[in-house]
């Protein structure tokens, strides 16, 4: 069995990782798809009195209280502006609850080989700060920033 | 035999002998001439011990083995209750929980012997009974011999009765010139696994013959419902001398008494005889020995024995089947289930009412047959997972006790209550907080003894944990009867740890001095005991019970004593709320807390040092303009007038300025998550029946 596994594993890795595309204004971002549970269109979110001013509230998703992220807020972007094409993206990392962010636009699904992937430098540091980055995806004539997504909804901070 | 599927059994069941055992001993302590309590002590301790030996769990065995011996002696009149018995009792008493847990950790008992309770123990029981032990020797030698000769006291298959059934089976068999015997089997009494060699001795015996009869019957041997012997009526073409050494040849048999069996005795009864009345009847009408008083008083305590050893075996038959332990996550699921089925209850109420359309009687009629049915699950389903308080505070007397004699204070503790019933998973976590307010009043409320004397006071201080039910909420109270709280006391400490400057506590009433005592690092006894006062203290008792969705409030008279209130909600997940309107969001208000609704005109509004107040009814209520402390964006019309929501904390009160009131409904209070920081004032959210999240205010922190 193991060696199986280990076979798949390897098939896996040559054949990269694939990646959700989504757009936050003129950018493009990459997030790893292990971690999205549910792609959702924009709904009624209920604001929650004196919280994080990047949390917009929370959902209701299938019967369960979703809290919900602004990229954009958390970037220290322009507000957001719900459009037809605005989604709210679940996430669901292992062993926490799952919560909901907020993004322009879900483009497609890539998938980027270890080669195209670009790991980031001090000096690739961007509108966003390194923190929350993981690499730098070339895809066609494009740029992905690929995300960290568990430092972006880990990340601790005081208010 | 493997016995590892009984363990959980055996710990419930140890767990509840010890609880016995604990209680008794406690009521010992006051009562040491108590038969009853002495009995119930011996029957505690002799089935803990019997079910230890099963487990295989030798130490375990050995130990309550002792503690019963020491009550066969108290038993007998041999002894007194000494307060050092009591004292290793309890010492005994810690050393099986210790055991106990380590069952539960590891499912072996562990390598402690506890040699030296054990020692000290058999000491007591010695210098009690010093003149008893030879005339035992004696009444044991007798036996010994008895069983040796093949008759006397021990051929208890003699009292075997026999149905017209039965006898025709002999009459048949004695015509075909088998040999019909009686015989009573004794096994040694180290025998762990009894039915296992019982079912030895029947297996060889078969091979010889037909068993036609045993008392007790093959179904109880089999679940091991007997002491230490069995009788049976055999029938076999065999000699006497090797059925004899066919049952001796199974290992750990003492002995077998076997003899012909004399069925010459009337049978009309066709009822299983009662070995315990059996019993009675052969000690009656066996000889006496010769002035030894002490052997007759040891065959009394053997006709004792096993009719103790029945009386709870039979009483705990009938409820077998009628009662099913259930895993916890198991009612969780169905509560998840019953909490669907609210909200989707909700989802058709709000439609049919929205829809005008469908505005027929027979929709509406199924609608609120459908609201008394999920009412009456959710009730039904509640009631599962309550657990009477009793479970938690049954330890406290026993934790007294032991403080008392550690600070060398009297002290009694009075408890009332002990049914009141609360939701299983705040039964599971409200013990620390009532541990640490019953350790505080035991070690800083009370007073010395010689100061309550010199107060004119009782010597005994008395604590007092009264738990009731009180509408929606269960309250616990803890009181006791000692100094009280020093209010001057505690302001200067306060003061000196920078908690507050020397202005604010000028303006501070008696009541927010004392809710001080709560936040974190406070601790105002003079000196440090291991008892309490470490610094972390009431903060964390507040915490926890918080986190439990109740309160908790200090009143304290000096020279009085002071009582701690805790308030908790009957239920966790599903409630009563009243839905209200701020803005355009919309809020759940627990009815618990809400006291009255009021309609207040613009120019009742006073102001007092810039806050606004109202005057109701004789109290003077602050307003809390909820809007402004939620941020809500102000509606477009301006009301002619307020609603204000009263709400009640203790015999505090607020009024929260609402904008609208839709009405009171079952909400279903899901958790936030822990991403979001929200305020204190938020202490849950709730699905409505269209979909709409609304969050539930948690009153109390306004108050």
């Amino acid at each position: 069995m193991d060696d199986i596994n280990d076979i798949q594993n390897v098939e896996v890795a040559s054949e990269g990782k694939q990646y959700i595309v989504v757009r936050l204004g003129s950018e493009q971002y990459g997030i790893d798809i292990k971690y999205i549970d549910n792609i959702v269109r924009m709904t009624r979110i209920t604001r929650i009195p004196s919280a994080q001013k990047y949390f917009k509230g929370v959902i209701n998703l299938r019967g369960e209280i979703n809290p919900v992220m602004s990229l954009r807020l958390k970037f220290e972007l322009e507000p957001d502006e719900y459009t037809n094409s605005t989604r709210i993206i679940i996430i669901k990392l292992e062993s926490q609850s799952p919560i909901g962010i907020i993004v322009d636009e879900v483009k497609e699904v890539v998938t980027l080989d270890s080669a195209s992937i670009e790991k980031p430098t001090a000096d690739a540091a961007n509108d966003i700060g390194i923190k929350y980055l993981s690499g730098i995806g070339k895809h066609g004539d494009g740029l992905i920033t690929l995300l960290n997504i568990a430092s972006v909804i880990n990340e601790k901070e005081n208010i | 035999m493997d016995v590892s599927q009984y363990l959980e059994i055996f710990i419930d069941e140890t767990k509840e002998h010890l609880q016995t055992l604990s209680d008794q001993i406690m009521i010992l302590e006051q009562e040491p001439e108590n038969m009853d309590v002495i009995n119930e002590i011996f029957r505690a301790a002799h089935s803990l011990k019997g079910m230890a030996g099963t487990m295989g769990f030798k130490r375990m065995q050995r130990l309550t083995h002792d503690m019963e011996n020491v009550f066969q002696e108290v038993r007998s009149g041999n002894m007194t209750v000494q307060p050092e018995l009591v004292d290793v009792l309890f010492r005994g008493l810690d050393a099986l929980e210790s055991y106990l847990a380590e069952i539960l950790e590891t499912a072996n008992e562990g390598t402690e012997d506890n040699e030296e309770i054990i020692n000290t123990l058999n000491a007591i029981a010695k210098k009690a009974s010093g003149k008893e032990e030879p005339a035992k020797e004696e009444a044991k030698a007798e036996n010994a011999a008895a069983s040796s000769s093949g008759n006397g006291t021990e051929s208890k298959y003699q009292s075997i009765q026999v149905s017209d059934f039965e006898k025709n089976t002999f009459e048949k068999a004695k015509s075909e010139n088998q040999n019909i015997f009686g015989i009573t089997v004794y096994l040694q009494e180290t025998c762990i696994l009894k039915a296992a060699r019982a079912f030895l001795v029947f297996k060889a015996l078969e091979e010889m013959g037909e068993v036609v009869k045993s008392v007790p019957d093959i179904q109880d041997i089999e679940d091991e419902k007997f002491e230490f012997d069995f009788s049976l009526v055999y029938i076999t073409a065999e000699e006497l001398e090797k059925v004899k050494s066919a049952i001796e040849a199974v290992s750990e048999v003492r002995g077998a008494v076997i003899g012909p069996f004399d069925m010459g005795e009337p049978a009309a009864e066709e009822t299983k005889a009662d070995p315990a009345k059996e019993e009675a009847k052969q000690a009656e009408a066996e000889p006496k020995p010769a002035g030894n008083a002490a052997a007759q008083k040891a065959a009394e305590q053997k006709k004792e024995t096993p009719a103790a050893k029945k009386t709870p075996a039979k009483a705990a038959k009938p409820t077998v089947g009628r009662t099913v332990r259930v895993d916890i996550e198991k009612l969780d699921v169905l509560m998840n289930l019953v909490s669907e089925l609210i909200i989707a209850k909700n989802g058709l109420v709000s439609t049919s009412t929205a829809d005008e359309t469908r505005n027929d009687s027979g929709f509406n009629e199924q609608i609120e047959y459908l609201e008394s049915v999920t009412t009456n699950l959710h009730e039904s389903v509640m009631k599962v997972r309550m657990v009477p308080i009793e479970s938690v505070v049954n330890r406290f007397p026993r934790m007294i006790r032991d403080l008392s004699k550690k600070l060398g204070k009297k002290m009694e503790l009075h408890m009332t209550g002990e049914e009141t019933e609360l939701d299983r998973t705040v039964i599971d976590e409200i013990g620390d907080p009532l541990q640490h307010l019953l350790r505080n009043s035991a070690d800083h409320g009370l007073e010395a003894n010689d100061e309550r004397i010199a107060l004119g006071k009782d010597e005994v201080g008395h604590i007092y944990l009264d738990a009731y039910q009180d509408g929606n909420n269960v309250t616990i109270e803890v009181r006791d009867d000692g100094a009280g709280i020093n209010v001057e006391k505690v302001k200067n400490k306060a003061i000196e740890k920078g908690t507050i400057t020397p202005e604010q506590a000028e303006a501070m009433s008696d009541k927010e001095i004392i809710d001080l005592l709560f936040k974190p690092s406070f601790s105002t006894a003079e000196k440090i005991t291991d008892v309490s006062g470490r610094g972390v203290g009431l903060d964390v008792v507040k915490t926890k019970i918080e986190g439990l969705g109740g309160n908790i409030e200090c009143k304290t008279e000096l020279g009085e004593g002071s009582s701690f209130i805790i308030r908790l909600p009957l239920t966790l997940a599903i409630i009563q709320a009243l839905m209200v309107e701020l803005g355009a969001e919309k809020y759940a208000i627990p009815l618990g807390s809400i006291q009255t609704i009021e309609d207040v005109a613009f120019s009742e509004v006073k102001h007092v040092q810039t806050k606004e107040v109202i005057h109701l009814r004789g109290s003077v209520i602050p307003l809390i303009r909820l809007d402004k402390i939620l941020e809500v964006e102000p509606g477009e019309f301006e009301p002619e007038s307020l609603t204000v929501v009263i709400v009640k904390k203790g015999d505090r009160q607020a009024g929260l300025v609402v904008d609208n009131l839709i009405g009171q409904q079952e909400i279903v209070i899901k958790p936030i998550g822990d991403y979001i920081h929200c305020s204190k004032l938020i202490s849950g959210a709730t699905i409505l029946g269209n979909g709409e999240i609304a969050l539930i205010l948690e009153a109390n922190t306004l108050v």
